[in-house]
């Protein structure tokens, strides 16, 4: 199919049933049709039945709107949302332990407090820093600790949220995408 | 009152209306036979193969618009089990399979007869479940029925480990299924359906083109009357025959690959495509891009993911085919202008006319032999001699191909076939199945001579239930549709194709204690149907054809529809042809 915009990341929060293979089903239509997970990170949401999945997945608009329409259509997601577009928060977290010599420490140090990361442990060749942020200062973090020699690197993956009203009036009229129909069962979320 | 979990499955089947189960036991499930014994108001036909037990619960399923239900054990029953599983998901066929499972205690480590059956089936059905707690049994085979015919339909599995059934549990039966997370739209959304009407009305040039959701939602009524009132012609699926009676002079036939010349151009110049519970599947739409490529398409279907996935639609409308068209001919009546010809009711009549000319122009058609059988013409004189009132099945092929062409339909719901998995085999058994929802009907399964023996098992199945299908296999010694391709688009590098003259099927049928009977001159041809529809119980006629006869019109794959070959393009094949004396 001709495509009207480039393929590019796409932040989806998914409510499921909280049921044995529920994650499976998820994991299972992605590679099925082919399309790429970039991260997915699952927990219970406030109601123990159900549970929320964040999903970063890369596509072009008819890509993310089958991947909508076919996670809708397992019998146990309750809802899905493509976030990003709307206004939403995300963070992710992420555990490194870097190589910590005595003439680098105070720089690490350093860097961690620019970035509002934690020491979390330390030893007396290296330290685990802990934290939090969106892709990009992750991304820098990284890449500023990465000289000092990074031992182990590990990262939840985004989840995300959208922001609450700015007004006390419900969500403003903002004109919201044009999506591929117009129709607004097509995406036919269960609400 | 508590009972086994076996008894609870059975119950619940019984409350659900399953009147037939195909089945075959083995060691997980045998406390559902034993349940079974003496269980009153199911009746259980033992098949002889488990893909074959599937089968037939689509062709129950397809033909009664009810859920069919089969029964088989674990392990490798299960995996048998899968082809017919994935046959019912691509064509939307309403099934719940049950499996046994061994004991709770022992999943997952790799015990006698253990698969993973719901990590195997999860990909190729609509929902599955394992049950891990009898209390769940009523509510879970509850929901399974409910799923699976609800919605778009499709296959539910539900894997029963051997203790649960065992055990003695209280029958927990909820009356009404409430599902948050499932929720089909029916109705369609009320202000597309005007903009599809108004397009409609306003139409120089408009087709309907009409699938098997048309057959699933019961709609062949409302479509009738919607291409009445509107006059415009329909052209149907594979999946979709039957929804419109094809000797209307509005029926264009089948479209796609092996469809009309007339179908595939009038899509191709439509300047309205209404598409009402079809899919546009790559063997309907050849390449995509040159696609009904001057059409507004309105696409109806109760599946949000079908829209919009292969072919960027203008006029979405989600819902069921029956209560949409409907409402769709609601609006179409309020946009009819009542006084006089308008400019478009002119242009339609011309296009009624330019679609007569190719009607008149390439009709279907084959060349007449004097001594060799041309399957095509075995396909007219079922057609004929059934007054296409018979329920036909098919295998995979060529076959099947001119069964779609050839036999004109009159009502839905009296074809099945393999559409979207192509499952060759599917023929014998899934006819049985139709049989058993069916005593009185004349069942007729055209099969291939490579088809037919994926399942010919299974006349022992119809010999000893008494389940009178007649199957004619159009043999032509091989296997034909990919001869086909290996002699047009393969240079004539024919390759593993070819069968040596076994088995004789007529003494195969006999060793099944079914009738046998062999036609191999075109003269034969109706004395044969004609006794072979006449004798009671299974019967198999053995036609020898052509074997140097394709399919034609033929889009090859990744061709626009409106380069169709229309004849054989290969002089090596004719000459072929002429040297060739039978099938083999």
């Amino acid at each position: 199919m001709q495509n009207g915009s480039g393929p590019r990341k796409h932040t989806i929060a998914v409510l499921v049933e909280n049921k044995f293979g529920v994650l499976s089903r998820v994991a299972g239509l992605f590679s099925a049709r082919g399309y790429n997970i970039e991260s997915l990170s699952v927990g219970e949401t406030l109601d123990p039945s159900v549970s929320r999945m964040t999903i970063v997945v890369t596509g072009d608009e008819f890509v993310i709107e089958q991947v909508t329409k076919q996670l809708h259509k397992l019998i146990d997601v309750i809802k899905v949302s493509d976030l990003t577009d709307d206004d939403h928060v995300e963070r992710e977290l992420i555990l490194i332990r870097v190589n910590a010599e005595p003439q680098h420490r105070e720089e690490i140090l350093r860097t961690a407090d620019i970035f509002r990361a934690k020491v979390v442990d330390v030893t007396p060749v290296s330290f685990t820093l802990e934290a939090t942020g969106d892709e990009p200062k992750l991304e820098a973090l990284v890449e500023l600790l990465r000289p000092m020699g990074i031992q182990e690197l590990v990262r939840t993956g985004k989840v995300a949220i959208a922001r609450g009203p700015k007004t006390r009036a419900r969500k403003a009229e903002a004109p919201k995408r044009a999506r591929v129909s117009e129709d607004p069962k097509v995406i036919g979320f269960a609400d | 009152m508590k009972m086994s979990g076996a008894r609870i499955v059975l119950e619940c089947l019984k409350r659900e209306g399953v009147d037939v189960v195909f089945g075959l036991p083995g060691g997980a499930v045998l406390p559902i036979y034993d349940a079974l014994y003496d269980f009153q108001g199911l009746r259980h036909i033992l098949v002889r193969q488990e893909a074959a037990a599937g089968h037939a619960a689509e062709g129950y399923a397809r033909t009664t618009g009810k859920v069919g239900v089969c029964l088989v054990t674990s392990g490798p029953a299960a995996t048998n089990l899968v082809t017919a599983l994935q046959d019912a998901y691509m064509d939307s066929i309403p099934i719940v399979a049950f499996t046994g499972q061994v004991p709770t205690h022992l999943i997952g480590n790799d015990a006698f007869q253990e698969a993973d059956n719901v990590g195997i089936t999860r990909s190729c059905t609509k929902h599955n479940f394992l049950v891990k707690d009898g209390k769940d049994l009523g509510p879970i085979i509850r929901e399974a029925f409910h799923i699976a015919s609800t919605g778009r339909p499709g296959p539910v599995h539900v894997d029963l480990p051997k203790d649960i059934l065992v055990k003695e549990w209280e029958l927990v039966w909820p009356e009404k299924i409430q599902l948050r997370s499932y929720n089909p739209t029916y109705d369609g959304h009320p202000g597309q359906i005007k903009r599809a009407a108004k397009l409609l009305v306003r139409a120089r040039k408009p087709v309907l083109y009409v699938g098997g959701g048309v057959i699933s939602s019961n709609a062949s009524a409302e479509l009738y009357e919607l291409a009445e009132l509107t006059q415009i012609p329909v052209t149907q699926t594979l999946m979709g025959l039957g929804a419109f009676p094809m000797e209307h002079p509005l029926s264009l036939d089948m479209l796609g690959m092996h469809g009309s010349y007339y179908a595939n151009m009038a899509v191709h110049h439509s300047d309205v495509l209404v598409a009402v519970g079809a899919r546009f599947d790559d063997r309907v739409t050849g390449r995509v891009d040159a696609f009904a490529p001057h059409a507004e398409i309105v696409h109806i279907d109760i599946d949000p993911s079908s829209i919009s996935k292969n072919i960027q639609v203008h006029v979405p409308i989600v819902g069921d085919c029956r209560r949409v068209l409907h409402a769709l001919i609601e609006a179409v009546r309020d946009e009819l202008p009542d006084d006089g010809p308008s400019e478009a009711r002119e242009a339609r009549k011309q296009w009624l006319a330019e679609i007569a000319e190719w009607k008149a122009r390439h009709p279907l058609r084959y060349e007449w032999d004097d001594e060799l059988i041309k399957p095509q013409y075995v396909m007219q004189e079922i057609s004929n001699l059934t007054r296409g009132e018979a329920m036909v099945v098919t295998g995979v092929g060529q076959h099947q191909m001119w069964a779609a062409q050839y036999y004109k339909f009159k009502h839905p719901r009296r074809w099945c076939t393999s559409g979207g998995l192509g499952t060759m085999g599917y023929g014998l058994p899934t006819a049985m199945g139709v049989a058993a929802a069916h005593p009185d009907r004349l069942v007729v399964n055209v099969d291939g001579d490579g088809s037919f023996v994926m399942n010919s098992q299974e006349l022992a199945t119809c010999h000893d239930n008494n389940l009178a299908v007649k199957t004619i296999i159009i043999n032509n010694g091989g296997h034909g549709m990919v001869r086909q391709w290996q002699g047009i688009i393969y240079k004539g590098r024919f390759c593993a194709i070819d069968f040596g003259p076994s088995p004789d099927f007529v003494k195969l049928a006999e060793a099944y204690g079914c009738v046998g009977i062999r036609a191999t001159k075109p003269s034969e041809v109706v004395p044969a149907l004609e006794k072979a529809f006449s004798t009671p119980g299974p019967v198999v006629v053995d036609v020898w054809v052509d074997k140097w006869e394709y399919v034609f019109p033929m889009v090859p794959a990744g061709g626009a529809n409106t380069d169709m070959i229309l004849e054989n393009p290969t002089a090596v094949v004719r000459e072929k042809a002429a040297k060739s004396q039978t099938g083999f």
